[in-house]
């Protein structure tokens, strides 16, 4: 007798790539915008990006409906946060409460790959990168999605994190400025773009500052 | 004659057919500092005063933000209030998770009047000690409701509750017909007003009162000191003037003084500064 396999998946995979990188500043947070399923595309307009605080923007690719999911769940307890503590979250505690969201369901998880990028309390950049079950790390840059193999190495090669593991401890975040990193975002797309086929059509890029946040436009390839 | 047999539980009926607990809870909220609320078409406003114990505590608060389109004022039993508040932000919360879409006042007020009848009902459990005064803005339009500790619910024009109310209410009621059309700022003056006539003399500062709005356009939030105490001096005039004189005097100011203010609500919106005989 041969072990039955299910015949029906609660998961789907949307694709798409998400990339966040931290600046002294500023944090700049890109997404494609194009849902698929299987080969098919089911739209090249969606957004994948999420506004969860003033300074505090999250990423995420992967099945778009447990995002969605994610996406309130968040926001509801980011609510329940300022109605206790008449402030918004920052960063840091938001980048928790997502670990923790994140574990709640680690037996039936959120098929969500996530990066948060925001600035923390001192006004510099900040960007958290989760995997489904909520494991998160504070690193200076960080991609996810369809497109992270290709895209991981060349931010490697562009903006090498020295070990957080090395003393004296080093910053993580780059050192570029923010209309480099802009470039760097686009550069990293376009490539992407080439050769995985869920990544395209348009790359949605946010960028959070201390005046506020920021939202840009690129076209991308449509194949 | 039969209060003190009848009235242990809150489970046990008079013979007169009263449910003397749920009384005596709406005593509470009688003896806590007032609280008024009054609203136009577009736009609704809470007020209230706040007294400290003493001069080195804080004044507790009584006025919560429930979400952006609804505001609760209470009075009475503080700590009960702000547990009602906790539970009205959490249904407005799961509300909007659900359908997307903020709560309708009237639902609010529904599920907070049925919470209350429960505690009327339980042996095990008394009755809220707590007058709230909701303030919405939905679909429907600007709404104003008061729950009562019984579990009653009413909607309203303009109200008052909490000690020396009545005042507040007298003046509300020679007002009210204005309020539908009046402009947003005349709104909070008239709440001023009505503060200052709980307070019987003592005049009337922005340390003392707690004044928020929620309306068209604009969510629910506290104002703050500087811009209440600026709306206080831009009609406080004559409050200085009244001082000690005999009450048959200040109320034939107001009652001139309305009629003037009526006329001035008509002509629209005017400056703060200057032209004080517009509204008293």
């Amino acid at each position: 007798m041969t072990k039955q396999q299910a015949n029906w998946s609660p998961y789907d995979n949307n694709g798409g790539s998400c990339v966040a990188i931290a600046g002294a500043d500023y944090c700049v947070i890109a997404a494609d915008t194009r849902m698929s399923t299987g080969y098919n595309i089911l739209t090249r307009e969606y957004s994948k990006i999420c506004k969860l605080a003033d300074k505090c923007v999250m990423a995420s690719s992967g099945f778009q409906a447990d995002v969605k999911a994610l996406q309130k769940q968040l926001a509801a307890r980011h609510l329940i946060y300022q109605h206790q503590h008449n402030k918004q979250m920052n960063c840091p505690a938001m980048a928790q409460l997502l670990s923790n969201t994140l574990y709640y369901k680690r037996f039936f998880p959120y098929y969500s790959f996530n990066v948060l990028g925001g600035l923390d309390n001192e006004g510099k950049g900040c960007v958290f990168t989760y995997d489904a079950v909520g494991s998160y790390e504070k690193v200076g840059y960080s991609s996810q999605g369809s497109g992270s193999t290709l895209i991981m190495p060349f931010l490697d090669n562009q903006l090498k994190s020295p070990s957080p593991l090395l003393l004296p401890v080093q910053d993580a975040v780059t050192p570029l400025v923010e209309a480099e990193a802009v470039n760097l975002v686009k550069t990293v797309f376009a490539s992407a773009s080439e050769r995985d086929i869920y990544t395209g059509d348009k790359l949605e890029i946010v960028v959070v500052t201390a005046d506020g946040i920021r939202r840009e436009y690129m076209e991308l390839r449509k194949d | 004659m039969f209060r003190n047999q009848y009235d242990t539980d809150v489970t046990t009926w008079s013979p007169a057919g009263r449910l003397f607990q749920v009384e005596y809870a709406m005593e509470a909220v009688k003896q806590g500092s007032a609280a008024i609320g009054l609203r136009s078409k577009t736009h609704i406003v809470l007020g209230c005063v706040n007294k400290a114990n003493s001069e080195l505590s804080s004044h507790q608060k009584k006025i919560f933000k429930v979400d952006d389109h609804i505001g609760v004022a209470i009075a009475g039993l503080t700590a009960d209030g702000r547990v009602l508040s906790r539970y009205m932000r959490n249904e407005s919360i799961n509300y909007s998770f659900t359908y997307e879409s903020p709560l309708p006042v009237g639902r609010l007020v529904v599920q907070l009047a049925d919470k209350a009848q429960v505690c009327t009902q339980r042996s095990w459990k008394r009755p809220y000690g707590v007058g709230l005064l909701v303030a919405g803005l939905d679909e429907s339009g600007a709404h104003l409701y008061y729950n009562c500790p019984s579990g009653n619910y009413f909607e309203y024009q303009a109200f008052a509750i909490g000690s020396r109310s009545q005042a507040a209410k007298t003046y509300l009621e020679r007002r009210f017909e204005n309020f539908a059309d009046s402009s947003r700022d005349y709104l909070v003056k008239d709440a001023l007003m009505a503060i200052r006539e709980t307070l019987q003399g003592e005049t009337l500062k922005s340390s003392i009162c707690t004044v928020a709005v929620v309306g068209v356009g604009e969510p629910f939030h506290v104002l703050d000191q500087e811009t209440v105490q600026q709306m206080i001096d831009a009609f406080e005039i004559v409050g200085e003037q009244e001082g000690p004189a005999a009450e048959p005097d200040a109320s034939a100011v107001l009652e001139a003084a309305a009629e003037q203010g009526a006329a001035a609500a008509d002509q629209g919106g005017s400056t703060d500064e200057g032209v004080a005989p517009m509204d008293i």
